[in-house]
């Protein structure tokens, strides 16, 4: 899986921005995985219910943090020769403490999402914060900032989720929505269906970035403040 | 005035100068090997605290299987599977986690209602393993349950969501075969799922595999009572 191959370039570094910024952007204008494309083997992997999708995300976003806050306290004793193996170590340790948790308190939810638990470790969104903000930047704005990218993280797992549970099997967490005469889309809950979703998804966004451009285009002869604002 | 469109790849300034002083190979040991020990420190502590809850998890499930199975029996004995012999007692200095355990249910007026065997055989994905009760008098399954599968969603895992499939066990009659949906006639025969042929499969080759293998046990046990 090609998760470990990201550029830490494709994301912005710190410089000027605010903590509301360092927050708020992995939300939605810089959503890990659906402007930046990253972490896509769990977001296809696991989203074939709500559920899974969830705890995927909670899982996720405690390694996040955990990782940047950790990270980030340490950087400056970490030799730049071998912060990317540092790194790994502390992120590896937080998806085995993650696995131990979820085992002994969902433990039906852990044996559905099988392999991918561990396969956080090399969850591309991770390591990139790390080099791209944590290992750069002080505890408190890194843990803001892993906040940020964990929730987009989740939004973007629940939106799969919801739309691949939803059509696949008819249900919403579990409870059935169209009663018993409602025969499920299975496509949506296997490998293909989170393709589908995926680009269905992506192409939502397009478009709507691009109708926002254009706005922003018809606003410019008002000047450059509605422009900037729009943005 | 450089406040661009944020979502821009900003253009990476190399560092000013961090002078890259040579670091010593033992300077970096000792900041992997000190990491590494915090992280073992971490994950001994990690692994000790859930430990409890986690076996308890297992043994809870394995009960739950169990009742399951049996149809809720009053209560329940477990066997261990010594050389080839069934008996109550684990023998000095066995680890009783690593012998294979088989289950024997009693109802309410003290007899035992059937045996509770778990076995496991590979699928179409992944090992499926599974348990299934057992009454040695009629030859007659009692219940089946799939306890791990890695099927494929929506069409291998009804081996253990689709609740006709899974209801047509109890009352069945061992050495079991598969037959096409909606063809079943016989008390031997189990209807197969459409698109999970092999998965459906080898539910009924496991169980056919495990009796002919543990059946000489329970015979023996049974008839020892």
């Amino acid at each position: 899986m090609p998760e470990l191959s990201c550029h830490a370039s494709m994301m912005t570094t710190s410089k000027g921005t605010s903590p509301r910024q360092d927050l708020t952007k992995g939300f939605w204008r810089e959503n890990p995985v659906l402007i930046h494309l990253l972490g896509l083997c769990p977001t296809l992997a696991v989203t074939n219910s709500v559920a899974n999708s969830i705890v995927m995300g909670i899982a996720t976003f405690f390694v996040l943090v955990s990782s940047s806050l950790f990270v980030s306290t340490v950087r400056r004793w970490v030799p730049n020769e071998i912060r990317i193996a540092t790194y790994i170590l502390i992120i590896a340790t937080f998806v085995t403490v993650a696995e131990f948790a979820l085992q002994a308190l969902v433990p039906d939810i852990y044996k559905a999402l099988g392999p991918f638990v561990a396969l956080i470790v090399v969850n591309c969104i991770i390591l990139g914060r790390q080099e791209a903000f944590a290992g750069k930047n002080p505890a408190g704005r890194s843990v803001l900032d892993a906040v940020g990218m964990g929730g987009g993280f989740m939004i973007a797992l629940l939106i799969m989720g919801s739309v691949r549970e939803v059509l696949g099997s008819g249900t919403f967490l579990g409870v059935s929505l169209f009663g018993p005469r409602y025969e499920p889309w299975v496509i949506f809950v296997l490998p293909p269906g989170g393709f589908f979703t995926l680009a269905f998804v992506l192409l939502t966004i397009a478009w709507w970035k691009e109708r926002q451009a254009a706005r922003v285009k018809a606003a410019e002869p008002h000047g450059l403040a509605a422009a900037e604002r729009a943005a | 005035m450089n406040d661009g469109d944020a979502t821009r790849v900003t253009a990476e300034v190399p560092a000013p100068a961090q002078e890259p002083a040579e670091v010593s190979a033992s300077r970096l040991l000792a900041t992997l090997g000190l990491g590494g020990a915090v992280a073992g420190v971490l994950l001994v502590i990690a692994f000790g605290v859930t430990l409890p809850k986690i076996e308890a998890n297992r043994a809870h499930a394995r009960h739950l299987a169990v009742q399951e199975v049996l149809k809720a029996p009053e209560r329940y004995d477990t066997l261990y599977l010594v050389n080839g012999a069934l008996t109550k007692k684990v023998p000095d200095g066995t680890d009783p986690k690593k012998l294979e355990q088989v289950y024997l249910g009693y109802g309410a007026n003290g007899r035992p209602v059937g045996f509770a065997v778990v076995a496991a055989e590979p699928g179409f994905q992944d090992t499926i393993r599974l348990i299934f009760g057992y009454d040695l008098k009629t030859k007659q399954l009692l219940g089946m349950k799939v306890l791990e599968s890695k099927e494929t969603p929506g069409l291998g895992d009804k081996i253990e969501k689709d609740p006709a499939f899974v209801a047509q066990f109890a009352g069945a009659e061992a050495p079991l075969v598969g037959v096409k949906k909606g063809k079943r006639a016989k008390p031997t025969e189990v209807d197969m799922i459409t698109g999970a042929t092999i998965s459906s499969r080898t539910v009924i080759r496991t169980i056919n595999n495990a009796l002919v293998r543990l059946g000489p046990a329970l015979d023996a046990y049974q008839a020892e009572k």
